[in-house]
């Protein structure tokens, strides 16, 4: 290979390889980009922070630019925690306008840190009122979802005992070393079991509740999915443990084509209600467009699109849910009942306490 | 800096006014030259690297505007902040020490010996490296757990089962590092050693072990970084007994945002760093001489099964302590994550990867698994060609030894600087960046090239802990040589340095390729939901529940892992084709 034709590979290989960069694409670089919207009445940007489970249909997002003249942004930087975590952080120049997806258990964190603006959104639904954090106009109900204990019948119908159905059914030496939980300190759903075993038990009482799960083998994974697929019989990883700590939407998932049974259910005397929020970020640069974001995630559309791409129930009681779902993934109608505020002055001991009775 | 002179007071001897000139000119060019390949390094990482992390350490040091150590005795009154240092340094002593003893001979037959498909294993002990540690962690969990095919063992949830992990993660760097050096020793040494008598473990050990311990000393350093800063795999393996300062600085930063316990959890976990940095540079340092390094690869020689006639055992043993690593501790878990891959609700069959070019079960994805591909690919491409420029430059610097004192203590801070990156939490850099590179003049808070920085960052010290050892182990004399021969600065780069560069190029090529591709930590916080890259949608198939999900999250892992072989299996061959034909 003589020098000449190397060099001259060199730069067509540099050459190729820009081609397929990120810098070389129409919707990257630098935020500057994007503002282009020409048919819009208002224009602008309007920049979206979600945790990372956020997803809705493209053609949502493109319907939302096209009736309001907006470019949404979008960032995910991280789970519900994190979230806002970020956004506290980020107070003096922040991340996005909008965000969505700080639960119940952080909302308070946020609305104590001044994290959001006001506003109330002339679309909400009226079933959705229930959720809203008295005392606080700055955040928008958009989902919920009950975490509950999962039960595979097909393991229990082959051992022949009995399921429980109640937390301190959990308790009793029939249930010994069938229990897998996350942990609260690394996983939400984990924080969310051990609020709702707040609920049930009381600040006094819920140690000795965990205590007693302890000592009939309670096993602790650190997320959800490894509990899951790990450790629980009635998923995908066939693991030796029949209950495990998921959501009531979870069976629905379970129940192969043809089939009319769940393998799974969900104990619905053991749930925490999650709600997910939306709300203006204080500071935004596009007030307007923020409101206009949380108007659409309130919306029939977006709504009724929740169940499929986000695995979680709409605020709004009018939307028709999917079939499976009205079979298979009830909501709990006596969730346990803890408000943000409590949650959230409670929430940092109650995890240490959890950990200290749990784990060391 | 180092190019400082020795030709000049030949030159002007020899060459008259015209070399005089042309020396002078290009004196001032070396100058510059050096001052850029310093400046940009140090730049590049000073605002992606030093200032975020700097920024958010400090705002646990800060309480109503005014300077509060007072967490120091706090944090470290508490019981549960020795555990975990004291975890931490458990594990990773373990770790490495492991991945050294068996990737040493893994080192001499996949580098120094030859046999068929030996440039495939090659590719194929590195899969493990670049794996996302979730997928790594579930696969270990599902063989470990009691449920799973090693369920008797009972190892779910122990120690051991964290050093098996973090060796199945490290294996390939001790591999890749000492085999790199050890096919380029000239073997003349050790055949001498041979003829004279020695036995092949004695020759080995007096002779070619001394001169392998500057890469050996340099694998361990970060192996070392990457076991005490390692989370998702304990995260997951250590159940919740076990986990490492990372781990816990995670916590207390995304869950409690108790930024005072993470400030000073971050300032611990860099103490550790750093000593094991200076102990490694120390030893790397006392023992570095300049290795007769052949210009091309020094002839391997087939792999020896059969007892010689000598009657020694030829090959036998470090053959068969690979062929055990790589069948009982890489292969296993990966195969098995293979077998589940085919696991369909309808049974067996390729139905998990027809469905990567979906969306998911119930749309668990916004972007089907192909485009997220392609997210990755682009991100891996920028991600590589700044971290080949940038760790290039680090290791050119780093690899002189100029006259002056102050500068060769400059250049051992450089040196140990560029590695900070691995020791640093991704969780304490993902959030720096968000508080320090959100406003004028670097607003970068939407920005795509975010995500292939922070990768970058995280690829330099690998870059140059892949060249360095390298450019090191050319003997200064051919440099002296080529410039008293009046060879300006800039061609005893091309033409001394230039050659061996290139060959090393390959493999950091590959490396950094390799590492953006699987890199999780840093890319969750920063990755945009409409283009997630591979890793992150392996994470979100497996955190939705349902038997499809699952499957395909399983299948994604199997071409993220294809993907990163074939790269590396790339590497390889290109720089085995160099290496023949090098003609500069």
């Amino acid at each position: 290979m003589t020098r000449k034709f190397r060099i001259t590979g060199t730069i067509l290989a540099v050459v190729a390889l820009a081609g397929c960069s990120l810098m070389g694409e129409p919707d990257g670089g630098a935020g500057t980009g994007g503002g282009t919207s020409g048919e819009g009445q208002q224009g602008g940007v309007v920049r979206v922070v979600t945790h990372d489970s956020f997803a809705l249909p493209e053609e949502l997002i493109a319907a939302f630019e096209t009736d309001t003249g907006y470019t949404v942004e979008q960032s995910a930087p991280g789970d519900g925690g994190a979230l806002v975590n970020q956004l506290i952080l980020t107070k003096d120049a922040p991340l996005g306008d909008v965000a969505y997806g700080v639960d119940n258990t952080f909302a308070s964190r946020a609305l104590t840190e001044d994290v959001f603006a006001s506003y109330t959104s002339p679309a909400l639904p009226a079933s959705a009122e229930q959720y809203l954090v008295p005392g606080s106009d700055a955040l928008t109900p958009v989902d919920i979802g009950d975490v509950c204990f999962n039960v595979d019948h097909e393991w229990f119908a082959e051992a022949g005992i009995a399921e429980p159905t109640t937390f301190e059914d959990l308790l009793e030496p029939e249930y010994a070393n069938l229990t897998v939980v996350s942990n609260p300190a690394t996983s939400s759903p984990g924080m969310a079991m051990l609020a709702a075993t707040v609920g049930a038990f009381g600040e006094d009482g819920y140690a000795q509740y965990w205590a007693g799960m302890r000592e009939n083998g309670l096993k602790v994974t650190s997320g959800w999915s490894d509990a899951y697929y790990v450790d629980f019989s009635g998923s995908e990883g066939q693991g030796d443990r029949p209950i495990v700590l998921s959501y009531s939407t979870s069976p629905a998932f379970e129940v192969g084509e043809g089939e009319t049974q769940a393998p799974t259910g969900s104990l619905l005397e053991t749930c925490f209600r999650q709600v997910e929020y939306a709300g203006v970020i204080e500071g935004a640069e596009n007030p307007e467009g923020a409101q206009a974001w949380i108007d659409f995630m309130v919306g029939e559309q977006v709504q009724a699109a929740l169940p499929e791409s986000m695995y979680v129930y709409p605020v709004d009681d009018t939307i028709e849910l999917p079939a499976a779902w009205v079979e298979f993934a009830p909501l709990s109608p006596s969730p346990f009942d803890v408000s943000p505020e409590e949650i959230a002055a409670g929430r940092d001991a109650w995890i240490q306490t959890w950990t200290e009775t749990v784990i060391d | 800096m180092n190019a400082d002179s020795v030709q000049n007071p030949l030159l002007d001897g020899r060459g008259g006014g015209k070399a005089r000139a042309r020396g002078a000119t290009g004196h001032a060019l070396g100058i510059a030259g050096w001052g850029v390949a310093v400046l940009v390094p140090l730049t590049f990482l000073g605002v992606f690297f030093a200032w975020p992390t700097a920024a958010l350490v400090a705002r646990g040091f800060v309480t109503d505007g005014a300077l509060d150590l007072s967490g120091f005795a706090e944090v470290l009154g508490r019981p549960r902040t020795w555990r975990f240092v004291g975890l931490t340094l458990l594990q990773a002593s373990l770790g490495t020490l492991v991945a050294v003893l068996l990737g040493i001979p893994g080192a001499y037959v996949l580098y120094r010996c030859t046999f068929r498909g030996r440039l495939l294993l090659r590719g194929l002990v590195t899969v493990p490296f670049v794996l996302p540690t979730v997928v790594v962690g579930v696969a270990f969990r599902a063989l470990l757990a009691s449920s799973g095919p090693l369920g008797f063992l009972e190892l779910d949830g122990s120690l051991a089962a964290i050093v098996a992990a973090l060796v199945f993660f490290n294996y390939s760097v001790v591999v890749r590092t000492v085999g790199g050096m050890w096919e380029r020793l000239d073997p003349r040494a050790e055949e001498a050693a041979r003829a004279l008598g020695a036995s092949p473990w004695r020759a080995f050990a007096s002779v070619t072990l001394p001169m392998l311990t500057p890469a050996i000393a340099s694998a361990a350093s970060i192996v070392f970084l990457f076991c005490a800063t390692s989370f998702g795999v304990v995260l997951i393996l250590g159940g919740s007994r076990y986990g490492t300062i990372e781990t816990e600085i995670w916590t207390q930063t995304t869950q409690f945002l108790d930024l005072r316990a993470a400030a000073v959890l971050s300032i611990a976990q860099l103490v550790v760093i750093v000593l094991a940095l200076s102990v490694s540079g120390y030893t790397r340092g006392r023992r570095e001489r300049a290795l007769h390094l052949t210009g091309s690869t020094a002839r391997p020689r087939p792999l020896r099964l059969r007892p010689t006639r000598a009657g020694g055992w030829g090959d036998i043993l470090p053959a068969a302590l690979t062929a055990v690593v790589g069948i009982g501790l890489l292969a296993l878990p990966l195969v098995n994550l293979l077998l589940a891959s085919f696991r369909t609700p309808q049974g067996w069959g390729f139905g998990n990867y027809v469905a990567l070019g979906t969306t998911g079960g119930a749309n668990a994805l916004s972007v089907t698994v192909w485009e997220a591909l392609g997210t990755s690919l682009r991100t891996a491409v920028d991600a590589t060609v700044i971290a080949v420029v940038v760790g290039t430059l680090v290791a050119l610097v780093v690899s002189r030894r100029p006259r002056s004192r102050t500068a060769r203590r400059a250049i051992g801070l450089l040196d140990a600087a560029v590695m900070l990156p691995l020791g640093v939490s991704a969780v304490t850099v993902g959030f720096g960046f968000l508080i320090t590179l959100n406003r004028p003049p670097l607003d970068l808070r939407s920005s795509l090239l975010l995500i292939p920085i922070a990768q970058a960052v995280v690829a330099i010290p690998l870059v140059v802990r892949t060249v360095l050892p390298v450019l090191r182990a050319i003997d200064p004399r051919l440099r002296e040589a080529a410039a008293v021969l009046g060879a300006t600065p800039g061609r005893v780069l091309a033409h001394v340095d230039g050659p061996f560069l290139v060959r090393s190029l390959g493999l950091a090529v590959g490396f950094a390729f390799a590492v953006s591709l699987g890199e999780f930590g840093a890319t969750a916080f920063l990755a945009r939901p409409d283009q997630p890259t591979l890793p992150v949608v392996v994470v979100r198939l497996l955190g939705r529940p349902g038997a499809e999900n699952y499957g395909m999250a399983l299948a994604a892992a199997v071409v993220l892992a294809l993907l990163t072989a074939s790269i590396m299996a790339l590497a390889e061959r290109l720089r085995s084709a160099r290496g023949i034909g090098a003609e500069w």
